[in-house]
């Protein structure tokens, strides 16, 4: 099939950018969509002009290197898809495709559809975490966890940090990616210890990073990869909230030591 | 990195709370959820419009809110001041989240939201506009035809017999049904309600609310242009 | 060069914990002089990242991704062993050992192996620990289920994404010391020489992929985490980003390189539908406990799979290998797979491919049981192929996974440059010729959290290590190394792409040093690659600059170590005149087409000295003895 793609691009974080016009002649439907964007790449490279540049790794949907907007939808828009599982035979022949990077304040874009989405990782380091030193572990089965725990825990877990929320959100809000670190920790047994500190200071580095404020449109819910569910979030707030009334006072003659 | 140190007082604990977004929305949700049983209470009182001796049961209805001054003010101050916290609150979290993305999508289309709750921004500041005007308008009269202090009945039947205003209200209404509809639920979300079990209940509870309540007050003046409402009054 | 693998004497179950107590220690409050790098923060480079941390070492940690959560670890689906014997049937230690041992066909050192299989133990606690969500039975408990190569149920699992949940939890634990400031982290950067000064590994070059800035880190000890080089073949279900530049490097620094030509092509693998493919997507084995492998008796039978009645499926795996079925080892069931293929039995449009059929089980077991366990595996497949491998079974093919070989370690993990030490795939220790399904996950973190820290600290404990600065001549000369090969990428200029390059060696690979190899093909690969190698510098075309991202230069640095590497590897295969695990010369096989293994010649390490540009590579021979299992031919029939 035939189809035309506008496509943003960027040479660098401070440089404008604009919308540049391709027509790829032959594109096979079982492509994916990146296999797509490699053939426009070795065409460009053909006429010695500089290939698109996006970010991609696994091209198995896990690892959560790739995404962008196509159409004005965060991976495409299909249920569970990443643009690396996304196949040409969702396209037919004469469609013309938007191509543009995630957009965000947190996000700034590095060159053409890649982005930075270091924030990510701050909003891990404030409390993404168990603290559990290697080798401090008791025996597997000596925390048993009801199955449905694990399951929700799994599904919030699953996260693979690809941004299509924060792309996808209207305010650029990061709640459902932070909310499923502190679900998946704080509904299991071993997250307790640190549970209101974690939602309170991963919170916190997230209104840092500028990322907006959720106004519960379910924009992030329906373009996630692994349909990471808002009900996440509530259970973020709610964290907060209980963290921000019953934090005590750091102890003034120190802890327990 | 950053990090929250524990606040020390109450107050600090609530003012840190108000800094985050969560927190932000908390204020929403809570002012939202005063200012929604307002809506249904007030609609209550609308409705007995349609008793049969109306003007009457209006006039009783006024006389009884406003039988204690302090309390009746009390009331209007607590309105007020969720009114207010309402709108700014969410004032600030409308250019924090412009802040958020300065550069928009060349082409955007949304997946899952719901019309209503992309269009909170422009139902918000409509029924801002229209709070203004009606208490201007049924409340202290400036802007009615023939106000007559203490008959509800009398104002709001003249009142609704001008076309424009009718319309005005026709369309503030709509706007309330549109903003209950995603606010409701929305409260019930920000607050940390959200269980699959009830997902979906919530979602109809919000929408059979809004239509309700909208619809219920839409039907007054509608019933009054029709000239249902008002045969009495000359 | 002898080689001194540093295996401990004594009994085979105390060896690691009389090393350990024999190792020298760092005192808490001199831990944090001293300063050590880690290459590549997958499972092994990020959990021992990550307890270096926490020991109190100073860490610099670097990832060509633009975070570590994005390592390819995460992409491992079916599961990690460990020898609990939480199912109560008859799994110990030792047999993890001796299954791991067997399962690599006798070309690994038992005492790896049986540390590994020790450690296990640690490993499921660790991880759970951390708040990794495996699977859990009604009870609260912890799930296992059944892997290729093994006749009890030990492996954990996280739904089909167990890779990701133990690759989160060490990015989760790096991500805690980043924030406590132990480890600095800097990702898209990629490590591009190794500084050794006095003999011994000082420290890194790395160029900033974003600026193409290159930049010296020097250290006291260096970590190499990186992986392994599938991506030689071009396709494989290796990321994108794999690569083999950091050891390979290394290699040319003085490591050496063991048994290169230890590949494995995983058996269950979405089958190539056209040129224009990037990477080949692998179903999880585990997919073989509930599914049925089969091909249609006659040739060419282009019947749709619900036409071809029972009595004209052939089970092969089930009809060779009565006792494993269709959990017979990668190795044999990728073979038995592509003889089925040969003898033109193959399925699908390409004729390459078999099916995998779960319509028994969705009988015996509900759609919705066979949905729990491999629900998003069905839907990865589903969403490649456009078809629903609930009505219709699954077409598969193998391809290549993992490789065995890699950077030669000695049982303290440390290479023949004193102070790096490589972990996980990297390097070629615990899984001889033939890997087990399940334990990629456990040798990358029983390296990172149980191994590396110990001996690492025992080396700095050890070495008296001299102050160097930057400003090392060895340093400078490494630098200006990799400048150099960038500017000869550039100032190329030719006319063939870099990926035209990468896809003709992967053909010639796969097609002479793949599944199966003769003489003949490996002689006439070695010329092949040679050639393209020459083609490559001369005619490569890399458009942009250096001093930008550029993600063909990027590419291009890495195929350019490719083209080297595959031409090691056809070296190292020709050189072994047997048939073991992944290496299978069609000269050395018993009359049943079984891999006939010669352990009186062939019970070595191959590890491999670099000797300069266009010099042939050394061979070095590190003995395999054999005192606790005795070497005999794999039988899983």
């Amino acid at each position: 099939m035939k189809l035309t793609l506008n496509v943003w691009r960027q040479s660098g974080p401070n440089t404008p950018g604009k919308m540049v016009k391709y027509d790829l002649p032959n594109v096979n439907e079982d492509m994916s969509f990146l296999e797509m964007l490699d053939v426009l790449n070795e065409t460009l490279i053909a006429k010695s002009e500089e290939p698109v540049t996006f970010e991609h790794d696994c091209r198995e949907g896990i690892c959560g290197s790739c995404g962008f907007m196509i159409n004005g939808k965060a991976h495409g828009g299909f249920p569970k898809t990443t643009v690396c599982q996304l196949h040409m035979r969702h396209y037919k022949d004469g469609d013309e495709i938007f191509i543009e990077p995630w957009r965000a304040t947190a996000f700034p874009i590095v060159k053409d559809l890649m982005v930075n989405r270091s924030a990510f990782d701050r909003i891990i380091q404030a409390g993404g975490f168990i603290s559990v030193p290697t080798g401090s572990a008791v025996d597997g089965n000596a925390i048993p966890i009801p199955k449905s725990n694990a399951d929700r825990a799994m599904d919030a877990a699953q996260c693979i940090g690809c941004g299509a929320c924060v792309a996808s959100c209207t305010n650029a809000s990061a709640s459902l990616f932070t909310s499923a670190k502190i679900a998946h920790l704080n509904l299991l047994p071993q997250g307790q210890p640190e549970k209101l500190d974690r939602a309170l200071k991963m919170v916190t580095v997230m209104n840092e990073e500028k990322f907006g404020s959720c106004t519960n449109l379910q924009e992030c819910e329906a373009t996630c990869p692994k349909g990471i569910s808002i009900e996440n979030i509530a259970i973020m707030n709610r964290h907060f909230v209980e963290a921000s009334f019953m934090q005590r006072p750091a102890m003034s003659e120190g802890g327990a030591g | 990195m950053a990090t929250a140190a524990a606040p020390n007082s109450k107050l600090q604990q609530s003012l840190a709370l108000y800094q985050s977004t969560i927190g932000k929305k908390y204020v929403v949700a809570v002012t939202g959820a005063v200012l929604f049983l307002f809506t249904i209470g007030h609609m209550l009182g609308n409705l007995q419009i349609y008793l049969p001796n109306a003007q009457e049961a209006l006039a009783n209805y006024a006389k009884l809110l406003h039988a204690s001054a302090e309390l009746l003010w009390a009331v209007r101050i607590a309105l007020l001041t969720c009114f207010v916290l309402h709108v700014v609150t969410i004032a600030q979290l409308y250019n924090l989240n412009r802040a958020a993305r300065p550069q928009s999508y060349v082409m955007k289309t949304p997946t899952m939201s719901t019309y209503a709750s992309r269009t909170m921004y422009l139902s918000g500041p409509i029924l801002l506009f229209f709070v203004l005007y009606h208490l201007s308008h049924l409340t202290t009269g400036a802007t009615h035809p023939s106000f007559v202090e203490m008959d509800p009945y009398h104002n709001l039947v003249t009142g609704f017999r001008q076309p424009m205003a009718s319309l005005f209200y026709i369309i503030a209404m709509s706007m309330l049904g549109l903003h209950l509809t995603h606010g409701v639920w929305s409260m019930f979300q920000s607050m940390g309600f959200n269980h699959p079990r009830y997902r979906n209940g919530l979602r109809n509870f919000a929408t059979a609310a809004a239509a309700i309540i909208s619809l219920g007050n839409i039907s007054i003046p509608v019933c009054v242009l029709l000239g249902i409402l008002g045969k009495d009054l000359v | 060069m002898t080689l001194n693998s540093r295996i401990p004497t004594g009994p085979i179950e105390k060896a690691w914990e009389s090393t350990k107590f024999n190792m020298k220690l760092v005192n808490p409050a001199n831990k944090r002089k001293y300063h050590v790098i880690v290459v590549g923060t997958g499972l092994a480079g990020g959990a021992c990242a990550a307890s270096l941390g926490e020991l109190g070492y100073n860490v610099t940690a670097f990832c060509f991704q633009d975070s570590p959560r994005r390592a390819h670890s995460i992409a491992a689906q079916g599961g990690i062993n460990a020898a609990k014997n939480y199912r109560n049937d008859g799994d110990s230690i030792y047999r993890l050992f001796y299954d791991t041992l067997k399962g690599g066909d006798f070309r690994a050192r038992e005492h790896n192996v049986y540390r590994l299989a020790q450690v296990s133990v640690n490993i499921i606690d660790q991880c759970v620990a951390q708040g990794v969500p495996f699977a859990r039975e009604y009870g609260g408990t912890l799930a296992n289920r059944s892997f290729g190569g093994a006749q009890v149920s030990r492996t954990f699992y996280a739904r089909g994404q167990t890779g990701q949940q133990l690759l989160i939890g060490a990015y989760q634990a790096l991500e805690r010391q980043v924030a406590s400031g132990q480890v600095k982290m800097l990702t898209r950067s990629e490590m591009v020489d190794l500084i050794v000064i006095d003999g011994k590994a000082r420290g890194i070059v790395t160029r900033n992929l974003v600026t193409g800035k290159m930049d010296i880190h020097i250290a006291d000890a260096v970590v190499m985490g990186t992986g392994g080089y599938g991506n030689v073949f071009y396709l494989s279900t290796n990321a994108k980003g794999s690569n083999v530049t950091a050891s390979w490097r290394a290699y040319k620094r003085g490591a050496l390189f063991a048994n290169p030509c230890f590949t494995q092509i995983h058996p269950t693998c979405i089958p190539v539908s056209g040129e224009y493919q990037s990477k080949l997507t692998l179903m999880s084995e585990s997919l073989r406990n509930d599914g049925r492998i089969w091909a249609p008796k006659q040739l060419g039978d282009k019947r749709s799979a619900d036409q071809i009645p029972e009595g004209d499926r052939d089970y092969y795996l089930e009809r060779m290998y009565p006792s494993f079925g269709n959990l017979a080892p990668r190795d044999i069931s990728s073979r038995a797979a592509k003889r089925v293929c040969d003898e033109g039995r193959g399925v699908g449009e390409t004729g390459l491919g078999v099916y995998l059929d779960f319509r028994d089980s969705i009988q015996r077991l509900g759609e919705n049981t066979i949905r729990e366990r491999y629900g998003n595996l069905f839907e990865i497949y589903e969403r490649i192929t456009g078809e629903n491998p609930y009505k219709s079974p699954m077409r598969i093919f193998p391809a290549v996974h993992y490789t065995m070989g890699g950077l030669w370690v000695d049982y303290h993990l440390m290479s023949t440059i004193p102070g790096l030490f490589v972990l996980g795939e990297a390097n070629f220790s615990d899984h001889g010729a033939n890997r087990l399904g399940a334990s990629a996950l456990m040798q990358g973190l029983a390296d990172g959290y149980f191994v590396a820290p110990y001996t690492i600290t025992n080396y700095l404990a050890d070495t008296k290590l001299e102050k160097v600065s930057a400003d090392h001549i060895e340093a400078k000369g490494a630098l200006e190394n990799a400048e150099g090969i960038t500017k000869r990428l550039l100032n190329a200029k030719g006319k063939k792409t870099v990926t035209q390059f990468h896809r003709e060696l992967g053909k010639t690979i796969w097609d002479y040093c793949g599944m199966s190899r003769d003489e003949a093909g490996l002689k006439h690969a070695i010329g092949k690659v040679q050639e393209l190698k020459e083609e490559f510098w001369k005619n490569v075309t890399v458009p942009g600059s250096g001093s930008d991202l550029n993600q063909q230069l990027e590419n291009a640095g890495r195929v350019a170590d490719f083209l080297e590497l595959g031409e090691l590897m056809c070296i190292d295969a020709l050189d072994r005149n047997e048939s073991c695990g992944g290496h299978f010369r069609e000269e050395y096989q018993t009359s049943d087409g079984e891999a006939q293994r010669d352990d009186e010649k062939y019970s070595y390490v191959a590890a491999w000295e670099y000797k300069g540009e266009g010099a042939a590579p050394a061979l070095n021979k590190e003995p395999l003895t054999f005192e606790y299992v005795k070497p005999a031919q794999r039988s899983y029939k």
